[in-house]
């Protein structure tokens, strides 16, 4: 390989990125020398176990990757706003939809939720930590460490452009030649590990680590739906690693498992992609629901009305979700009896669904609402996420899809569902804890700019796109004709984009306002909140989370504490001295040893993949024979964290 | 974690710290994504069994003599693996080290006579570019293969643990693990011997 391939060249939009990268990267090394930082950031975060911390950095690089996906949304928008446009060529186009669909689902949704989940469940849980302090750490690499590898391709090497989908033979190296599709199978392989170790965590935190008395039928709601997300993680990732294995297998070694040659099966690639890739759809749309859940209780001032039928629907949800995966592909030959099976078991998901929005609705009822942002959020979730919810019946019927598939009905459809739901739940969560993670809240009167604008704006870029679908303009296509009369709805569609993109930017202007002006918590409970995460006395819980780990005695036990007036008060004599983990840099250099892997496996370089791997498995090694047992948080010192006098 | 516990004295020293229980109670949960995983390899393979494009059929070449000597060994293994726990659960490391030993010498041997299988395939024109069903045979059973090499690393470097530090609650609680994992190797050849090789001999030789 010549360095003119391995940099990407050629396109003026690259260069500019080129620039701004070292820049910045020129920016922050200036700025944490010049500060003197780099201590700080080694033993405060990259080093950290704490699921507080971890989950502030899921978050950080959830909202960057949420920056990156909208650029790509952005560019593609404008590239169609006007008919025969000569922005983006199809070869860049193709490359950026599929960097835009990987990085939204897999670096910006998932990751995003798994930060919120990190945050607040072993709060909610009456935990000081999850399960496994250590493994967490190494998922929180593994994913950013993916991420990072994912997001070099469009300046080193090129960009996948197979969709995210990477259809084979599409995706073979007959059709796309180049590190690009490597990049895709390494980033999300990597990435994929630290899912599953997730998945293993908090299933494992969520079973085992509950305060006394907090049954199963006791836990929050949103504890509830990251247990639920948890089981699917745990049956649904293993299949996406095996299918990413064999695609890497098939280019790399010639096996013949997707290829059209050695008898091998494209359709393959599409059963084992969807049997992940629809569970999936359900890991970023469950935590989105349990958030709603707690938002709209708390701000309601009222129990969640039919816990549990709520629990009984996501169990239901789950188990549905591995049963549907073939509506992704209706028109690809399956004959009409599957068809007709997987019509049905799809709209069947939409009644637990429904007894979950009828649920949320009679929660309000009667309920004092207070129409906080955070409240906004999900009120807005509920009107357009059943837009989504309803033109996906349509899509289940297998019979009227042949009409729609793959048209900009399809593409409205799902981000009304996965943007009105994930986003919004994202957006909703992170407004609703930020105090938790930050000690102030943000500002609510800028937040509701923003919640009409990205909602206004949202609407405005995707309803057109129902009409565009049933007009039959196609998806992926990167340019259409003036006399498809496509032009008009096309352009109010790319205005809405960016009204969306506006939105994110005074959301970022936010969280800088609120940094600087915002009144700072002095309790814990900012929002007057029912669950246990809002019972520590400080604004930011401490590293240990609870100086004395509460006990429980029913459903919002701590709401029903403050209504009879009976918050207990911590005393000196409740304090015991805390075990705690200790941090360890390891996690963060196994991470980087998986990025010489990836990297290595990217461009072919098998001896780049083994000096990787040789690191991976030293690391692993070296853990294995360290017996640290983390260490006590004398009494003193939580007497002192606690402003508690002897 | 961790606090002062009081222990039923049959309570087997690998469940007497909190975190042994969690990490014993983390890997059967892992044990579960495992079959998940591997259920997908199966049925890859099942769908492909008889995509032989233009090489050999896959029934052609196994053989029934390596196929035995191959499961005996890692039959076996997987009892001294049981015994060397029950060892470990008396309290004597000499016997537990004695029998994973054994383990570890018969898992090195179904790795050297699958070994020479493989190289007996590719020698007789079947390897993974061969056609679909040779690619879903080598990813399949080359798996399985590389789980028992991992876990020959593992189990050795758990011993090496235990010869430095004996058995206390975290040694054991390793040492049961890798045992889980062991085992757990082992259900995955009884799907491997009857879904690929009887399957596989059965549909060539009627």
């Amino acid at each position: 390989m010549k360095w003119d391939e391995f940099f990407v060249t050629g396109d003026p939009l690259i260069y500019g990125a080129d620039v701004s990268i070292v820049l910045t990267m020129a920016g922050i090394l200036f700025y944490m020398t010049r500060y003197k930082k780099w201590k700080w950031l080694w033993t405060e975060w990259l080093t950290t176990v704490d699921h507080k911390k971890l989950g502030i950095m899921y978050i950080v690089s959830a909202v960057l990757m949420l920056f990156r996906g909208g650029v790509d949304a952005l560019l593609m928008r404008t590239q169609l706003a006007v008919p025969e446009a000569k922005f983006l060529d199809s070869q860049h186009y193709n490359e950026i939809f599929t960097t835009h669909g990987t990085i939204m689902i897999i670096f910006m949704a998932m990751p995003f939720l798994i930060g919120i989940i990190n945050v607040v469940v072993p709060l909610q849980i009456g935990a000081r930590d999850v399960a496994y302090p250590y493994l967490n750490a190494v998922s929180f690499w593994t994913f950013f460490i993916g991420a990072m590898l994912f997001n070099i391709s469009f300046v080193i090497g090129g960009s996948p452009s197979a969709g995210w989908t990477s259809y084979m033979p599409l995706a073979s190296n007959e059709l796309s030649p180049g590190p690009g599709q490597n990049y895709y199978l390494w980033g999300l392989q990597i990435a994929g590990i630290g899912t599953l170790l997730t998945g293993i965590n908090f299933l494992v935190t969520i079973l085992k680590m509950r305060a006394p008395g907090m049954t199963l039928f006791r836990m929050p709601m949103f504890t509830w739906s990251s247990l639920v997300t948890m089981v699917i993680i745990i049956f649904a990732f293993p299949i996406l690693t095996v299918a990413l294995a064999l695609m890497s297998f098939d280019r790399l070694f010639g096996s013949h498992f997707f290829t059209l040659q050695g008898e091998g099966m494209d359709m393959l690639w599409a059963n084992l992609f969807w049997l992940w890739g629809h569970p999936e759809v359900y890991i970023v749309i469950l935590p989105a629901f349990g958030i709603f859940s707690e938002i709209i209780s708390t701000f309601s001032k009222k129990t969640l009305f039919g816990y549990k039928a709520m629990i009984w629907s996501m169990l239901l949800i789950a188990g549905y979700s591995f049963l549907v995966w073939v509506h992704h592909f209706f028109t690809m030959g399956s004959g009409a009896a599957v068809n007709s099976v997987f019509s049905i078991t799809t709209m069947a998901i939409g009644i637990p669904t429904g007894v979950k929005i009828f649920n949320w609705l009679f929660t309000m009822y009667r309920g004092k609402i207070q129409f906080t942002t955070p409240m906004l959020w999900s009120l807005g979730f509920i009107v357009n996420f059943v837009v989504g919810g309803v033109t996906g019946v349509m899509l289940a019927m297998a019979a009227a899809d042949y009409q729609y598939h793959n048209t900009y009905f399809l593409v409205s459809h799902f981000h009304y569902v996965l943007i009105a739901g994930t986003v919004f739940g994202c957006f909703a969560g992170l407004i609703y804890w930020y105090p938790k993670m930050f000690g102030y809240k943000l500002n609510e009167r800028i937040g509701k700019w923003v919640f009409w604008l990205f909602t206004i704006g949202f609407n405005v870029c995707f309803m057109p796109q129902y009409f565009l679908g049933l007009d039959g303009m196609p998806r992926r296509v990167y340019t259409y004709s003036e006399e498809s009369g496509w032009g008009p709805l096309n352009m109010v569609s790319t205005l809405g984009g960016f009204m969306m993109g506006i939105a994110f930017l005074v959301l970022v202007y936010n969280m800088y306002y609120s940094f600087r002006f915002a009144k700072r918590e002095t309790t814990g409970d900012a929002w007057d909140g029912r669950t246990l995460e809002w019972s520590t006395p400080s604004a930011m819980p401490p590293f240990y989370n609870f100086a004395k780990i509460p006990e429980v005695t029913g459903l919002d036990h701590f709401w029903r504490q403050k209504q009879a007036g009976k918050v207990e008060k911590l005393t000196a004599k409740d304090i015991k001295k805390i075990h705690m983990p200790s941090n360890s840099g390891v996690p963060f250099i196994m991470g980087s040893f998986f990025f010489v892997l990836g990297f290595g496996f990217v461009f072919d370089w098998m001896w780049m993949a083994i000096l990787g791997g040789i690191g991976v498995i030293g690391t692993l090694i070296y853990r294995s024979f360290e017996y640290d047992d983390g260490y006590y948080v004398s009494v003193e010192e939580v007497l002192e964290t606690e402003k508690i006098s002897k | 974690m961790a606090h002062a516990e009081t222990h039923d004295p049959n309570t087997p020293l690998e469940y007497r710290s909190e975190v042994g229980r969690l990490n014993i109670l983390g890997f059967w949960i892992f044990l579960g994504a495992e079959v998940a995983l591997f259920a997908t390899l199966f049925a890859t393979y099942m769908v492909l069994t008889h995509r032989i494009a233009d090489g050999p059929a896959l029934g052609e070449l196994f053989e029934v003599k390596s196929l035995l000597i191959q499961t005996f060994l890692l039959l076996t293994s997987s009892f001294t693996c049981g015994l060397a726990v029950h060892e470990m659960r008396r309290h004597n490391v000499k016997g537990l080290m004695l029998w994973m030993i054994i383990t570890l010498g018969l898992g090195l041997g179904f790795l050297y006579f699958e070994i020479q299988e493989f190289l007996h395939f590719i020698h007789e024109g079947a390897n993974i570019g061969t056609s679909a069903a040779w690619s879903g045979f080598f990813v399949l059973v080359g798996t399985h293969g590389a789980h028992v090499t991992f876990g020959i690393f593992w189990v050795t470097m758990v011993l090496i643990q235990v010869a430095k530090r004996g058995l206390t609650p975290a040694t054991s609680a390793k040492v049961f693990i890798t045992s889980l994992y062991w085992h757990f190797l082992d259900v995955v050849w009884i799907f491997i011997f009857t879904a690929v090789y009887l399957m596989g001999m059965v549909m060539h030789h009627g």
